[in-house]
Order: C-alpha cells, then structure tokens, then sequence
C-alpha cells in the first residue's frame, strides 16, 4: 500500500515574497487626515444610503471621544499619526466579473506572490480586494445558483439592505474600541456573504486584501452570515508590498451563525514591517451552531487582534486556532475572546506563537463563563516558541468562570528550538536556516494541517523566508 | 581515498578528552572501536562530526583527502559522512518522509528537487529490510519511539543518504536481540567497498552480527590497542584493564 505524507510541503520554493509596488492610480482620493468632510467625502463617493451617512457620522464621534487603550496595551499605538493617513482611495472602478478583465499590473501582484496556477483556478470564484475596491469579484455560477450572496460590502448594502442592516454593527457595535469605531467612520470595501438555509458552500470563499498605496489606511468591513444550518468557509489572504512609512489597517469582521449553522473563518496574512494592524473580530454562534476563527499572524509592526465568539445559544461550539510570528521590530499582541451566553456551550483556543531575533508575541485571552449557566467547557492551550535569545514572549489569559458546573483547562509552554535538535538535523546535510525552518514548521505543524493546503503552502513559503537570516 | 584521523587533540573547556588519535578507515572496511566508559568513543563520533561543545586543538580529518575541520557540520555531512546517534533526538511535528525528503534534497544542486515517486519506492523498500511499518513515514522524527524504533530509524536515514562512511554509536545500546539482527541485517546490506564503517561498541555482542575487519581498543583518548575480529572476543572475557598494562609495557 502506499500512502502520501499528508500536507507534503517540504519542497516548496521559496521567492522574494510581498516587496515591490506598483504605481498608484487612484481617481478618487480623501486627501490625509479624518474629519466630518473625509467622513462626507466617503459617503458621497460611496453614494451611501443616509443610515449609512449617519452611521458613519455618529461612529466619527464615537472614535474622536474614545482615548487609546494604552492602559493596557502597548504604548507603541501613540506613534500612529491619524491626520498623516489617507482614508478613501478607490480606482473609481467597478467591481470586475472576470479575470480578463482584471488590470494587469493586479495580475502581476499575483504573479510576484508566486500564487500556483492551481490556485488561480480556485480565483475563478474569487472576491479580491485591491486597495479599498473589489478589483475582481466572481461568483462560481453554482454557488449563485444556491442563492449565495458574496458581493463587497458597498454592493450588498446597496442591494440587499433587509439581510444587511438587520445585522451590520450588531455583532461589534461601534463603540467596541477606538479602532472598531474609526472602522465604522471610514469602511470600505471588505465582502458580504450570505448563506441561505441549509446550504452548504463546497468550496471556500476567497479573497485576497492588499494594501498598494503609500500612508493609506485600509478599513475593510465584513459581514458574513450563515443561515439556519448553513455551512461556509471564508479564505482571507493578505501580503502587504513595503512601504517607506507606516501604515494603518483596522478592519472588522462579524460573523453570524444561525441555528446549527456553521461559519469558518481562515486567514493568512503577512502585513510588512510598517503596519499596524488593528482588527477586530467577532462571531456570534446561535444554538448548536459552530464559529471557528483560524488565523495565521505573519509581519507587521502591531498587530491587535483577538478574535472572538459569542456563544448565545445552547450548545453553540466557539474555536480560535491561531499562529503568530513575531520578527525583529515586529509585536504580535494576538489571542481570543471567548464568552459562554448559554448552557452546554463549548470553546476551544489553541495558540502558537514564534518569536525570532528581537521579535515580541503577547497572548491575551478572555473566557467569560457566568455563573447562573451550566455545562460550558473551555478549552486553552498557548505555546510559545523563541528562536533567539533576545526573543520575547508574553501570556495574559484572563478566564473568569463562575459557578461550579463548568470544566475549563489551560495549559502553556515556553520552548526554544534546542542545539541538539540543529545539529541533529545539521548532521543530515540541512544547513542551519533549514534546519531552523523545519523546527518552526514541525512546530506548527498541527495547527497548519487546519489550513486549506494552498494556504499551508504559502505559510510554510512565509516561514522559510523569515527563517532566512534569524540564524548564524 | 579513505577517512584519516591524525593525531587529532580535542576538549571541552578544561578538559581534554582526545589526546592524539590515530586512525585510518578504507573504503570497504569496517573498523570497530572498543573501549571503556569515558575513553572517547562518542567524543571522538561528535568531533568527526563538527559539534561546537568540542573544540579540536590539533590534529587533522581528511575525507579522501580533503580536511574537513574546516568544514560546518551540514557540509561534512553532504561531504559523505554520516553518525547513527546513540540518542537521536526528536523533532515534533515534522514527519519522517518529510525529513528525509529535505536530507537529500540538500544534496541536490539549488532548484532541483527529487523524484518522489522513486523516493518512496526506495523509502519503502529499505523500510521493508528493516521490518518498519509503513506508518513511520507520517511520524514525526523520533516522536514516541522505542529505543529500538529510534535506532532503526537511525539505519532508516543510513540507507536513504548513502554516505561514504558511517559511524555507528552505540547502534546496539537499548536493543533486544530481534532488534538487534534486524538492525545489523541493515547494516550488512549497507557494506560495500565503496563504504567504510567505524562502529563504536561497549559489547561484542554486537560484533557477532557486524563483522569488523580491524578491531580498536580505545583508551583515554587514545587507541591503545589495534587487532582483528578475536581481539573483540578476548576483550569480552577480559576486559579492558590488561590492554593498557600491555601497551604501557610495550611503550617502556
């Protein structure tokens, strides 16, 4: 019998991935800064409704009232300049429908990301996002025909405004934090999907976030929802070209899974080293359905980023699988948030974290457990792994149970790759990166098997060239 | 063409542990080293092999012809030198098709990439020889496995790599004696004259499925005593104490 190595990545060449720009063509721009004429000027290019208009409007205050969090988080945030970004850009185009006619120096971003011919394939049913405007959107016909919804966020409120007020903003509200509510001032671009009854999506939905244009902000906004047993996965892969100064990112996402629905999320992204990426996260899982974030943290200055579940009905089911990786000059401050709002519900996090050279990943985790409940679980296991010496890793779960009718574990582990293992692997003819790489990769390598395998493809083409100079 | 040791000094900080080693290995021949706890055997294995918590203070290593003390760890093993560990050591999550894929693929000039399908001919071929279960291939490296899995493992990668010469530390320590055959069984089908062995042992057991050729005495740091295959057999009756007594008379 012959059996294939599952998830066989090992062979995988490694190119110069995400550094090159193109020139910006941009018919519509906000100028710098964030004011109520930015916030009108969106609107009017946008051609939103007046709730929208509104919405934005009374979000604007929300972010200008609300200070930093820097009571708790990294003091690094204060370095963002607000009035230096520019918060609309848009080519003034719409969306496209087929790969021929998307611009060609869009397909050569691809070309350069090395994205294999198989998987430009898998584009054909593909939503990419290039600066804030879908630059190609395509839905598969069959997944039309099954009444699927996958459009940007500006075409769905525009179009399908009964299944997208009814749940845009409800999931995070404006007022979550500072970075949510400058999202809701600015969003644009980002998708909105909409699963009907029992349908089940076969093939992931993809889209591909790029920021190309310098001191630009990019403030996605995506709204998915699952219907009463309906089941989809959502691919979301960013690779960010260098830029000369820094650059804001504050997304947000809301997740809603109907009754024994099921919603996966999966994102791989590799912001470049001048990026704040500030994004929040959220489903809610009504009874017995199923939200589960899988999320890959490569590059970036700051990343902020928990993404989380709101288990509201019994026994809805809430995972976080997440990877971060941490280089010189680069914060990884990532984690979940888990609140049990039902009896019988369950959570799982699983978080692995490298560090290399002077690279920081912080876990912080939230578990909220009431007390007049019963039956939830919770499961967290963090482990971090430091390549350097001056590597740096740091834990804050925080899980608050109450009541003595739950089960909640947690474990974490700090490990470093030890010298035996390299020259174990070094007396086998690797030479020392290698060597590094295939640690890293081996101990990931659980979690990756959670990726879609173009996606673990790309994360293990990620981890080779970040390994690349961490050692000798 | 042959691996050279000459008068090879090596220490860790304060202590030095080879004191002027002298050994020759031809192509085709299978040298055995004996000796002592402490005398160096698995010191001399990690010198030949380039591990930083030795430091060489003198002496030479040529590979048919070249000095490979220059050379980084990697490069000695692509220059054809292999170690079967005593410990070998595990690698989460990483299999064991996996690795042993990268191992030849670092043989390979850049951008080329092995055949796989050839490759897991030839993995479960030599998996078959030594009685591993087709599922060790998705296992990770040395993850879980007996002592007896990890050191046919060891011969596993012996097999795959094809080195010029391959130094066996202590193959036998933690092995029953069906495990035993089955690794030496690896081993012999391994011998040609292309391929010279240093096998590093405590026992003669071992030496009864691994013929040697020349038999080494290895004795604080240095080889003490040099005979052929009966030399092993006279040290499992007598032990080590007489060698140096003998060769201390032969020196004064």
């Amino acid at each position: 019998m012959v059996t294939a190595p599952d998830n066989d990545i090992s062979d995988i060449k490694v190119d110069s991935v995400g550094d090159f720009t193109f020139p910006e063509r941009n018919k519509y721009d906000s100028g710098f800064g964030i004011t109520e004429k930015t916030v009108d000027f969106i609107a009017d290019v946008k051609n939103d409704p007046d709730w929208i208009r509104e919405f934005r409007h009374k979000a604007l205050k929300v972010f200008q009232d609300k200070p930093m969090p820097t009571h708790w988080a990294t003091k690094d945030l204060e370095n963002i300049k607000f009035d230096e970004f520019r918060y609309y850009l848009s080519d003034g185009q719409k969306p496209k429908r087929s790969w021929d006619d998307v611009p060609d120096d869009v397909k050569k971003t691809f070309d350069r990301l090395g994205i294999p011919e198989q998987e430009r394939k898998f584009l054909a049913g593909v939503e990419a996002q290039y600066d804030s405007e879908a630059a190609y959107s395509n839905i598969k016909a069959a997944v039309a025909e099954q009444g699927v919804i996958f459009v940007n966020s500006t075409e769905g409120l525009h179009k399908y405004p009964e299944i997208f007020r009814k749940w845009f903003g409800k999931v995070i509200p404006t007022g979550d934090n500072k970075f949510s509510a400058l999202n809701s001032a600015v969003f644009s671009g980002g998708s909105f999907i909409y699963v009907p009854p029992g349908v089940k999506v076969k093939h992931p939905l993809q889209a591909y976030f790029r920021i190309n244009s310098e001191q630009f902000g990019q403030f996605e906004r995506t709204l998915i929802i699952a219907d009463e047993g309906a089941e989809v996965m959502y691919m979301e892969g960013c690779t960010a070209p260098k830029f000369e100064t820094a650059t804001l990112h504050s997304a947000v996402v809301e997740l809603v899974a109907m009754k024994g629905a099921k919603i996966q999320y999966v994102t791989v992204q590799n912001w470049s080293s001048n990026v704040f990426n500030l994004v929040t996260k959220r489903g809610i899982a009504h009874e017995d359905a199923e939200v589960r974030w899988i999320d890959c943290n490569i590059g970036s200055r700051l990343t902020m980023k928990y993404p989380g579940v709101i288990m509201k009905g019994k026994r809805a089911r809430g995972e976080v699988i997440s990877i971060a990786l941490a280089n010189s000059g680069q914060h990884q401050d990532t984690g979940a948030k888990m609140v049990h709002a039902a009896d019988d519900t369950t959570s799982n996090v699983i978080s692995k974290s490298i560090s290399i050279g002077q690279g920081r990943s912080t876990y912080r985790g939230l578990v909220h457990i009431p007390k007049h409940l019963k039956g939830c679980k919770n499961n967290t296991e963090c482990d971090a792994l430091l390549i350097n010496s001056n590597s740096h890793t740091d834990t804050y779960p925080a899980i608050s149970v109450r009541g003595n009718q739950h089960s909640t574990q947690h474990e974490a582990s700090v490990s470093q790759v030890s010298a035996d293992q390299i020259f174990y692997l070094m007396q086998r003819g690797l030479t020392e990166a290698e060597a590094m790489s295939l640690s890293v990769n081996g101990f990931i390598n659980d979690l990756v098997k959670e990726f879609p395998m173009e996606y673990s493809v790309e994360l293990k083409r990620l981890i080779d060239l970040e390994m690349e100079g961490s050692v000798g | 063409m042959s691996l050279e040791i000459k008068a090879l000094h090596a220490q860790i900080p304060g202590r030095e542990i080879l004191k002027g080693l002298n050994l020759t290995i031809n192509p085709g021949e299978v040298h055995a080293i004996m000796g002592p706890n402490g005398s160096g055997k698995s010191t001399l294995s990690k010198v030949l092999c380039g591990h930083d918590d030795y430091e060489v203070t003198s002496g030479e290593v040529l590979l048919d012809g070249e000095n490979i003390l220059d050379m980084a760890v990697d490069a000695r093993s692509r220059a054809g030198l292999f170690l079967a560990f005593q410990y070998p050591h595990e690698i989460p999550g990483v299999s064991n098709a996996n690795f042993l894929r990268a191992a030849l693929k670092a043989r390979l000039p850049k951008g080329e990439d092995i055949d796989a399908v050839r490759f897991y001919k030839q993995l479960y071929a030599r998996m078959d020889q030594l009685e591993m279960d087709r599922s060790f291939t998705i296992r990770s490296v040395n993850e879980g496995f007996s002592g007896g899995e990890k050191k046919r493992n060891e011969i596993l990668q012996l097999m795959m790599l094809e080195p010029k010469y391959a130094i066996l530390d202590e193959t036998d320590s933690g092995l029953d004696i069906d495990a035993l055959k089955i690794v030496s069984r690896g081993v012999n089908a391994m011998r040609s004259e292309n391929r010279g062995f240093l096998v590093i042992t405590h026992y003669q057991r071992l030496l009864n499925y691994i013929q040697p050729d020349i038999v080494h005495v290895l004795k604080d740091g240095r080889i003490v005593k040099t005979g052929g295959k009966e030399l092993s057999l006279e040290l499992e009756e007598r032990g080590y104490d007489w060698v140096t007594d003998e060769s201390l008379a032969a020196a004064a």
